[in-house]
């Protein structure tokens, strides 16, 4: 059979990205529409194997001391849903940035989507960590390209920690492949695989899908980012790492726990947030803990309630991330206490962003409703009580932060003047067309359903399940309301695990300096102010200096009385600072040396 | 900002009526989804996922445990904040003088 029978849908967009530059204006951004929407048809196109099973292509013997060869597209329910999502949110996000003119940001955004197409299609430790790279460099550049200089700052910091994610990566690899002999990638079995390797591959991923306390770089550089670099960020590395996390550590138990700290670490920083994209932010990582909790939890449902769940996360997530972009190009503001009573002059995109909220917080009608409630499903049929309470609690806080706090500070609460026009065409063509999936996937989830990778019998609509679902948000939204005047904004910002590395570094910098230079002054004070000194000395008077203190017995010996050694020795010290010694000694001197010398090279021999 | 486009715009959600209106919205939805649940025990339909002596079986739970997890967060958020929360100069970043290049080119 031929490997390449099948066109590799992230190649269309790492290839595409690099003639991103030769086009211009509109044509540009229609090509960068076209690559994700040829992505989407190769995916659609490869085949579709039942579940459990898979079929592989692409298989290259590129590394010749690996005895494997690397396999480039393994398909698979997994991996055919999460890349389905990838190039559908890929293309809303291209309609989105119809407008940007800016090529870097286009071609680093593509590179960075076709990376986690690759890694998502990876069937091996080796090519997922090339693409895992290559796709933290990419979004390097997708933060840069908003060219401030707190972008700057931030893209930085989030290199540094990718890097080192990365490494724990390799490291596990390593170690793996060293012990196993294998460089594949599938499930390691919580029971039996647990060794050094496994755990820093775990290490690794979970740097990626922000996991307190390697969380802060995704709070501290997606809102750094640029308007649509936001948007195209918020969607990738963490659900890449989800989709790793499902394909190799289904059923680790500690990512249960994981899995519920992010979920309502995520809501407790949202709530102290101030800036409204910093708000969406730490609602990815509480989203997300929803999948890794589901990813501890294992077995058929909660597997494919992940999928669903990141499926329509992406979704929902892209169009929230579109609003607040939206009121961001047409504002320049971003912080909940600059903005306010944007729904006069923004009703289209206070309507999308609206359906964005109800659908994160699981509303019933709308894509969170029949994905999230998977995952719950999956956490009772396990009879998992706290995790299951946790979570529920979470998803109340849900609606909390992002379900009413972002828009209800965004687009109402207090009116500060602010009379944007609405958003551009393109931009509510995109959110329209998502707010579209949201509902659609909540009244009609089966489309969903049917390419999940385990068949879920699962109906979220039943009479029960909705009256729960109502009394646990309707009570939450009565709770946000009277707590209101406790969550007014302040013009704060929190400390989170940055601190450690951001106010640390400063420290270390700090500390450097002090030590550092304080042993460079020592060292010059010593050297300069006084070895360097009593050589010289030494070479001005210590000869003479010398010569005296053998001299002065000899002296005394030939009856020479006070006044005359004085004198002797004045004359000495003369005679050496003008260097007028007889002839006679420089000359007994020399043949000394040179006797030293014979005998040196006579022993050499 | 007080222009005559002033008059054609909506302000609905400013005005004091509407905003009694959504009050009361909002304690009906409230009232609604809990009265819902009392038909659902009438009917013998309420019943817990895990089991006997489960919290999740208690009449209204998710009332209850909506009202007092949103609370509690709010709480400890508000907690943590006095803790946490730091002025925006807290880093020492460079404040940009001008607004960045994707932001509309009207504004600039």
């Amino acid at each position: 059979m031929n490997p390449f029978a099948e066109i590799h849908p992230a190649l269309i967009l790492l290839i595409g990205a690099l003639f991103v530059p030769l086009f211009r204006g509109v044509w540009r951004s229609a090509w960068t529409i076209l690559l994700p929407v040829l992505a989407l048809a190769a995916v659609a196109a490869l085949p579709s194997p039942g579940e459990g099973a898979q079929w592989t292509g692409w298989t290259l013997r590129v590394l010749p001391w690996v005895n494997e060869p690397l396999t480039f597209l393994r398909v698979d329910g997994l991996s055919k849903a999460f890349a389905y999502i990838f190039t559908i949110n890929a293309i809303a996000a291209f309609v989105f940035a119809f407008y940007v003119k800016q090529s870097g940001q286009h071609v680093a955004a593509l590179i960075y989507i076709g990376a986690a197409l690759g890694a998502v299609f990876a069937g091996d430790l080796i090519s997922l960590y090339v693409f895992w790279e290559v796709m933290a460099v990419a979004s390097t550049f997708v933060i840069l390209a908003r060219r401030t200089e707190k972008a700057k700052g931030s893209a930085y910091r989030y290199v540094l920690i990718h890097l080192l994610g990365g490494l724990f990566f390799l490291a596990g690899l390593a170690i793996t492949v060293a012990q196993t002999g294998s460089i594949a990638f599938d499930g390691f079995d919580f029971d039996t695989a647990q060794n050094a390797g496994t755990w820093l591959i775990l290490l690794g991923f979970l740097v990626n899908a922000a996991a307190p306390p390697f969380s802060a770089w995704l709070s501290d550089a997606y809102p750094e980012a640029s308007v649509t670099g936001g948007l195209i960020l918020s969607a990738y590395t963490t659900k890449t790492a989800v989709y790793a996390l499902l394909r190799g550590y289904e059923g680790w138990e500690p990512l249960i726990w994981v899995g519920c700290i992010m979920s309502i670490y995520g809501i407790i920083y949202a709530l102290l947030e101030n800036d409204m994209r910093r708000i969406l932010a730490y609602s990815i990582i509480n989203q997300v803990g929803f999948m890794v909790c589901a990813a501890g939890i294992g077995g058929p449902i909660a597997i494919s309630g992940a999928t669903a769940h990141a499926f329509c996360h992406i979704i929902y997530k892209s169009l929230l991330w579109m609003s607040a972009g939206a009121v961001l190009y047409r504002v320049g503001k971003s912080k909940c206490t600059d903005l306010g009573g944007l729904y006069k002059t923004m009703p289209w995109t206070l309507t999308f962003g609206t359906i964005g909220a109800l659908a994160i917080s699981a509303v019933p009608l709308t894509s969170g409703f029949t994905s999230k409630t998977i995952i719950l499903h999956a956490a009772e049929h396990e009879h998992l009580f706290w995790p299951w309470l946790i979570l529920e609690a979470a998803s109340a806080g849900v609606f909390l932060h992002a379900g009413i706090k972002f828009p209800y500070f965004v687009f109402f609460n207090q009116d500060r003047g602010l009379r944007p026009k609405e958003a551009p065409l393109s931009m509510l063509l995109a959110m329209g067309a998502l707010s579209f999936l949201c509902l659609f996937l909540g009244i009609y989830p089966q489309p969903l359903y049917d390419i999940l990778p385990y068949h879920v019998d699962y109906n979220a609509w039943t009479v029960p399940h909705v009256i729960a679902q109502a009394q646990l948000l309707m009570l939450s939204a009565l709770v946000f309301f009277l707590f209101l005047p406790m969550l007014k904004r302040t013009a704060t910002i929190s400390l989170d695990t940055d601190w450690f590395y951001r106010k640390g570094g400063d420290a270390f910098y700090r500390l450097a300096d002090k030590s550092l230079n304080a042993i460079n002054a020592a060292t010059s004070r010593l050297f300069l102010g006084k070895v360097v000194n009593s050589i010289t000395n030494f070479f001005e008077s210590g000869l003479p200096r010398l010569a005296c203190f053998f001299m002065t017995p000899i002296w005394k010996l030939m009856g020479h009385d006070a006044a005359q050694i004085e004198a002797e020795r004045h004359s000495l010290f003369r005679r050496s600072k003008i260097g007028a010694f007889p002839v006679s000694i420089t000359a007994f001197f020399a043949v000394i040396l040179l006797g030293l010398l014979s005998l040196l090279f006579k022993t050499g021999k | 900002m007080q222009g005559t486009n002033l008059k054609k715009e909506n302000d609905w959600f400013d005005r004091p009526a509407s905003r009694r209106l959504l009050w009361r919205l909002l304690y009906g939805a409230c009232a609604v989804s809990v009265l819902l649940e009392i038909v659902l025990i009438a009917t013998h339909q309420r019943h817990g996922h895990f089991g006997e002596g489960w919290p999740d079986g208690w009449w209204f739970f998710y009332a209850l445990l909506g009202f007092i997890a949103c609370s509690l967060m709010i709480l400890v958020a508000k907690g943590l904040g006095a803790w946490l929360k730091r002025p925006e100069d807290y880093y020492a970043e460079t404040e940009e003088t001008t607004l960045p290049e994707d932001i509309d080119e009207s504004l600039r």
